[in-house]
């Protein structure tokens, strides 16, 4: 601001009156990093410190352990199975919201974040109350050889519920904004529907879509709470990687524990450098400015 | 694709309607309403209203939820103040760093939570790199206390506000801020009673947002709460151990308790934010 200022001999600094003193400015500045530094960074500086605390052959021999294996392959396929299908959802829920109108929209709308303001706790046990042993529906699966509780079934409902409004509400502040006008004159000029919507609308949202995608596979691979409940916890079988993370942990496995959250850090760098790289890239196509 | 007529919906030759519909409402109604309505049949039908409160009129039960919704209104009241302050910084100074102190923000969003748990027990444990010290200097314990409660929900919240205000200052006009120092105020009264009336409805939805979040978290806090019954034990574990013990209607019961509060908090949150949005008018 007072760069533009050309006053050779200034008696004493100048400060426009919408700018907070230079002290204050500092001061400011310095509480909120070094606040961030107790909180955000000194954390994850801690997990690979633990976990190289004996040495890299050390942390990477934790991992080639069967049950870590089975627990990475396990997040792997669970991610897998249902970011696709909140991708797809996401998709028909923001095409029927913003392309048509009808009653009862703002309902659908709240339902679709109602996910967001329940615990992960409770996203479990509702998996658990439907399809648990003790339920009709709970009995008859398991006797017919489909167990859904304490099996990947059951980890992948409960992940679907906890990421449910990801995707969908990336999409539908960006659908709104652009309009009808771009699908409507596809269709004017004779695109089929499927046409209008691979050659129009798909290239007009897509960052937007991977955005979404990106957070919810973030928290999909991340899910504790819920997956705690519904798994069952049986090693090698039902344990994703931060249930994983819990067993070692609570059997003094530091470093083994460590590790595997090293690795779950990494995917969160990951997916923190993608997403910022699409906000300086494409912002414009993003709902980044009114998101959350 | 032939379009059917939907007498809640009005016409349009736009299609996909049935697909979309139906995929939506496939989805939405296996994965989140029959889960939801299973679980209020069971405890409103199943045991009663009387019931449940039977099950939450104990010592432990409501000392578990006192302390979830107390350590989450304490973190988030924490958030609000500083994602303000945090929001302010980032888009008004200039400073080396500063673009990747806005995308380090996030980082609770991306950090699964069992992760962020064990990683902020390794440093606030007595024998850690900032508990030993908090230990020494001030002779508290912040691990296995409430205030390790307290720290692990400020993690988790704090990226809400943040992000709700962030924009709302990017919008500001500075002629408003102008017009207030010509008139005398000082930066302090213009920061006060120009800008700060203005980052309220959105400072108030990242609130609500991170206040939601914080009150069901269980990922981050178990790993430093200690878990000890009555004292540093949070709702979400008790229902964990309610259904370890296969004690389903107590678990439910808890849910519910839980649920309940959420949105009567939540509800109350939205009535100021519409008595703000009002006293300023449309923003």
């Amino acid at each position: 601001m007072t760069d533009t200022l050309t006053i050779s001999s200034r008696p004493r600094a100048f400060r426009p009156a919408t700018t907070e003193p230079t002290m204050v400015k500092w001061a400011l500045i310095a509480f909120c990093l070094a606040v961030l530094t107790v909180l955000l960074f000194a954390p994850l500086f801690a997990v690979f410190d633990e976990a190289l605390r004996r040495g890299w052959a050390f942390a990477v021999a934790s991992l080639s352990e069967p049950d870590a294996q089975a627990a990475i392959r396990l997040t792997l396929l669970v991610a897998a199975i249902t970011v696709p299908l909140n991708a797809v959802f996401g998709i028909a829920a923001a095409w029927a919201i913003t392309k048509f109108d009808w009653r009862g929209k703002a309902w659908v709308i709240t339902l679709i974040d109602l996910p967001f303001s329940v615990s992960p706790v409770v996203a479990g046990l509702l998996f658990v109350l439907m399809f648990g042993a003790n339920s009709a529906l709970g009995a008859w699966l398991v006797a017919n050889g489909f167990p859904v509780v304490f099996a990947v079934p059951g980890i992948v409902l409960a992940t679907l519920f906890i990421t449910f409004p990801f995707v969908a509400r990336e999409l539908i502040p960006v659908m709104l904004e652009q309009g009808r006008a771009e699908e409507e004159a596809a269709l004017t000029l004779g695109a089929s529907g499927w046409r209008t919507f691979l050659t129009v609308t798909l290239p007009n949202i897509r960052w937007a879509l991977l955005y979404g995608v990106l957070l919810c596979n973030a928290r999909a691979m991340g899910e504790f709470g819920a997956v705690a409940v519904v798994s069952g916890k049986i090693r090698g079988q039902t344990t994703t990687m931060p249930l994983m993370i819990e067993m070692f942990y609570n059997e003094y496995l530091s470093v083994a524990a460590f590790t595997m959250a090293g690795l779950l850090a990494l995917l969160a760098f990951v997916t923190l450098t993608l997403k910022t790289a699409l906000e300086w890239r494409y912002a414009d196509q993003l709902a980044a400015t009114y998101r959350h | 694709m032939t379009v059917r007529s939907f007498t809640l919906r009005s016409p349009t030759p736009m299609p996909g309607w049935g697909l979309s519909f139906g995929i939506m409402l496939t989805m939405l109604s296996v994965v989140v309403l029959i889960p939801m309505t299973v679980l209020l049949w069971r405890g409103f039908v199943g045991f009663g209203a009387g019931g449940i409160w039977d099950v939450v009129n104990r010592p432990r039960v409501w000392s578990a939820l006192e302390l979830s919704f107390r350590a989450a209104l304490i973190a988030s009241l924490f958030n609000l103040v500083f994602g303000v302050i945090l929001a302010w910084v980032l888009v008004r100074y200039r400073f080396p760093g500063k673009r990747l102190i806005d995308a380090a923000v996030d980082l609770p969003f991306a950090l699964p939570t069992a992760v962020a748990g064990i990683a902020l027990t390794a440093i606030y444990a007595p024998n850690g790199v900032f508990g030993s010290v908090i230990q020494d200097t001030f002779g508290v314990r912040v691990a296995y206390t409430e205030l390790g409660i307290w720290i692990a929900l400020i993690f988790v919240g704090l990226p809400f506000v943040v992000r709700t205000v962030q924009p709302v200052i990017e919008e500001i006009d500075r002629e408003t801020e102008e017009a207030s120092a010509t008139l005398g105020a000082s930066r302090l009264r213009t920061l006060t009673h120009v800008v700060l009336p203005m980052l309220a409805p959105a400072a108030l939805t990242g609130f609500a947002l991170a206040l939601a979040r914080s009150v069901g978290e269980y990922g981050s806090v178990i790993f430093i709460a200690g878990n000890l019954p009555n004292v540093t034990e949070i709702a979400p574990l008790l229902i964990v151990i309610r259904l370890e013990e296969f004690d389903y209607d107590g678990a439910v019961a808890i849910a519910i308790a839980m649920l309940t509060i959420s949105f009567a908090l939540l509800l109350a949150i939205n009535l100021i934010q519409i008595w703000s949005r009002r006293r300023m008018g449309a923003v």
